[in-house]
């Protein structure tokens, strides 16, 4: 038999720099539900998790012509570096689209931003010290908890219902941060088709909000990716269109158009709009010229309000589609959002269950979706889960379904089985897996 | 490319719960042997796979595969019907070493006490009498892990009789059966075994101490997380006796080639808790770590693998 010999002892954690990264990294670490969605990429799996929109039926034959065309024709224009706040011709675009949703922009008032995602980097940026506390809708985008961690700020959740933002929620939340000394920076909001709920705020509370906005001297950062994607009743105006200087809007191409491009921007009043355009100068010096070229010439050369129709009726099935195998597939209990627009649904579970530690569960029998504790900055939401119709077809947002009735009735029967029941679940029911928010947005 | 250890096929990702360790430690492991001068294909279990191993001439597969089929030998057998030599243990080795419930009640070493049960027991009994006697019988704390799954997913540490429901629960979500062990406090420690042909020989011990005490999936793979030491900062005596146990599993088991058995050294000595024939070969990993210990290149490791595994051949055919 062969034994080791004595060596020289190595130590190591393997990374030097451990004791060396900003306060601010802390929490960046390798999670198991994260590493679970790494097998929803997988075609057997049916995706219900991510948030991609669903671009394959766009002219790409076309579109590639008239990108050649384009760097045929401005290409040294096009490669070259570019203006910090966007490229002129750009931002003209962005405030005729912006006209579509009622919002009266200055071209000189928008900074284009890589997706709107950049957008909120900057505006967290330019606003938010360590400490600082912003509100946001309970739940609310993982990927805006994300930027906000990121900076160190505290997030308050601000309760919602069906019909939006609770205004008097919104009130209590002020105060008490208030009373307590805290600094509210904004309440970050996203009014239609909200990511993760699917909820549309209602034309009263977009009222109250502004009101509770002027009468307490609060900013808002008002999210829009979905918008224009209104697929069930009419578009309500924007709270931009409703108030030009407590408003700071946030567009995007990446639903509308497609998301690899990021472009996204900020139209913000005029001071702030200075300090967003040196924050974008000393993160990037510009936006991406080459992206803004080839979003001008598809505006430009394409019927994109077409287009949009196209992908209006596209995921109007989808959404159907969704709610129809919820119907048919979930069982007693379950509860969940209807959108007229975007790409999510929200669905809560009967109580004892939790989504996150069902994950394992979803994805061996091959289906996916996002715990609704990665839209929560203070743990809640086991009880939900969110589910996109964008990408899947109607067949596989069908199947999907029908395979998570099955995980959940499955799972039903095990915490019966075990005696697990309303109020006994949250911390007995988690194993050590349990991380930090996935990354799908 | 073929070549005189034939076309290198590194297989990692697969639909396991543990597909994404499994992709690190497949670039690892094709990277180091790219490095080493050799061309590697890097595949996926796909549909396709048969067709890439009919098309690829000469191919010698290194199945960097965690969990699910990857890990329990299934894949292993379909390599011998397609008559593909491959690196690591046989299908049947394969197969008794990964069920924790399979596995740990055939070794003759120290193990901690264990009962295994599918989860339809508890249906069909009542879990109530069940999760009482588990208690009582095996004290506690008690460790619950599903039997077939790895990188501590599933895993929960229990302290209370109340929270045992819950662990069941949480290792039932991946797979229909759990084994539900003694929990053993002590120190703990990895040992690679790799058999390059001159026989199973072990490698340094690596001792884990994670930063926040519990070496879960997080604390296993993301650097900083956890100290590694190697050689393990324990007795000689105890050296030598995790060295014994490793390689009387591998020989036990009839393992092939490497695997890595991770142990406790508790009050009772060193005491066994699972081992892997497809252990983790991630930047974060245990095994390349032990490697690189004991003096040698971790590619040129792997290329001694894939030469020895394209000397042995195919598995003969069945009679």
């Amino acid at each position: 038999m062969s034994l080791p010999e004595p060596l020289q002892r190595r130590d190591t954690v393997f990374d030097p720099w451990i004791d060396t990264y900003a306060e601010r990294t802390h929490g960046l670490t390798v999670s198991a539900v994260r590493a679970l969605f790494s097998v929803a990429n997988r075609p057997e799996v049916v995706s219900l998790a991510g948030g991609m929109p669903n671009i394959a039926d766009l002219p790409r034959a076309a579109i590639g012509e008239a990108i050649a065309g384009l760097i045929r024709d401005h290409g040294a224009q096009a490669m070259q570096y570019g203006s910090g706040q966007g490229e002129p011709f750009m931002r003209e675009h962005i405030a005729e689209v912006m006209a579509d949703e009622a919002i009266a922009a200055h071209p000189d008032d928008v900074v284009v931003t890589c997706g709107s995602q950049q957008a909120l980097d900057l505006v967290t940026r330019t606003f938010c010290d360590p400490g600082d506390v912003i509100l946001a809708e309970a739940p609310s985008y993982v990927g805006a908890i994300g930027t906000f961690r990121a900076y160190q700020v505290q997030i308050v959740h601000v309760a919602m219902d069906e019909f939006g933002i609770v205004p008097q929620a919104l009130r209590e939340a002020l105060a008490t941060c208030r009373a307590a000394g805290r600094r509210v920076k904004f309440l970050y909001t996203i009014p239609n088709f909200q990511n993760p709920t699917g909820v549309t705020q209602t034309l009263q509370r977009r009222r109250e909000l502004i009101a509770i906005a002027h009468e307490t001297d609060l900013l808002i950062v008002e999210d829009n990716p979905y918008g224009l994607l209104t697929i069930e009743g009419e578009p309500l105006p924007a709270l931009r269109s409703m108030d030009d200087e407590r408003v700071i809007y946030l567009g995007s191409f990446s639903k509308t158009f497609a998301p690899g491009f990021r472009v996204g921007w900020s139209l913000a009043p005029h001071a702030v709009r200075e300090k967003l355009t040196l924050a974008q100068e000393s993160a990037t010096l510009a936006p991406p010229v080459f992206s803004q070229f080839a979003i001008a010439t598809y505006l430009q050369k394409f019927d994109w309000r077409a287009q949009i129709v196209a992908y209006r009726d596209m995921y109007r099935g989808r959404r159907d589609a969704m709610l129809r195998g919820l119907v048919d597939n979930m069982p007693a209990g379950c509860t969940w959002t209807r959108p007229t627009g975007g790409f999510f649904v929200w669905l809560t579970m009967p109580d004892g269950l939790d989504s996150q530690a069902m994950l394992p569960r979803a994805v061996s029998a091959r289906v996916a979706y996002v715990p609704g504790t990665a839209f929560y900055a203070d743990g809640l939401g086991s009880r939900n889960l969110r589910l996109s119709y964008c990408f899947p077809s109607e067949d596989r947002i069908l199947e999907g379904t029908r395979r998570l009735g099955e995980v959940l009735h499955d799972e039903l029967d095990m915490l019966h089985t075990f005696g697990i029941g309303p109020g006994t679940a949250e911390h007995l029911y988690r194993d050590i897996t349990a991380g930090p928010a996935p990354d799908i947005t | 490319m073929s070549s005189d250890i034939g076309s290198i096929v590194v297989l990692a990702g697969g639909l396991s719960h543990e597909r994404d360790v499994s992709l690190r430690s497949g670039r690892r492991v094709a990277q180091a042997l790219r490095d080493s001068g050799h061309a590697v294909i890097e595949a996926d279990v796909t549909g396709g796979l048969a067709d890439l191993l009919a098309g690829t001439p000469d191919p010698v597969v290194f199945p960097v595969l965690h969990g699910g089929d990857g890990e329990d030998g299934s894949l292993r057998q379909v390599l011998d019907l397609f008559g593909v030599p491959y690196v690591g243990s046989t299908g049947p080795a394969s197969q008794r070493a990964f069920d924790k419930s399979i596995c740990t009640p055939l070794l003759d070493v120290r193990t901690p006490a264990q009962v295994a049960l599918p989860n339809s027991v508890f249906r069909e009994l009542g879990a109530r009498a069940l999760v009482l006697a588990l208690a009582e019988r095996l004290g506690l704390p008690l460790m619950v892990k599903p039997s077939r799954s790895g990188s501590a997913l599933g895993c929960t540490k229990v302290e209370r009789v109340e929270a045992l429901p819950g662990a069941m629960v949480a290792a039932y979500a991946y797979g229909e059966n759990a084994v539900i062990e003694q929990f053993i406090e002590g120190t703990e420690v990895a040992v690679t075994v790799i058999d390059t042909g001159d026989g199973p020989r072990a490698l340094p011990a690596v001792e884990i101490r994670p930063r926040g005490g519990v070496y879960d999936y997080t604390a296993r793979y993301t650097a900083g997380e956890t100290r590694f030491l190697c050689p393990a900062e324990i007795s000689d005596a105890d050296a030598r006796e995790c060295a014994e146990l490793a390689l009387s599993v591998h020989r036990q088991l009839g393992l092939r080639d490497l695997s890595r058995t991770d142990i406790i050294i508790g009050p009772q000595g060193p005491t066994f808790i699972e081992t892997n024939v497809s252990p983790g070969m991630t930047e974060t990993s245990l095994v390349p770590l032990s490697i690189e210990a004991d003096g040698l290149n971790f590619g040129e490791l792997c290329l001694a693998l894939v030469r020895q595994a394209h000397s042995r051949g195919a598995a003969p055919a069945e009679a």
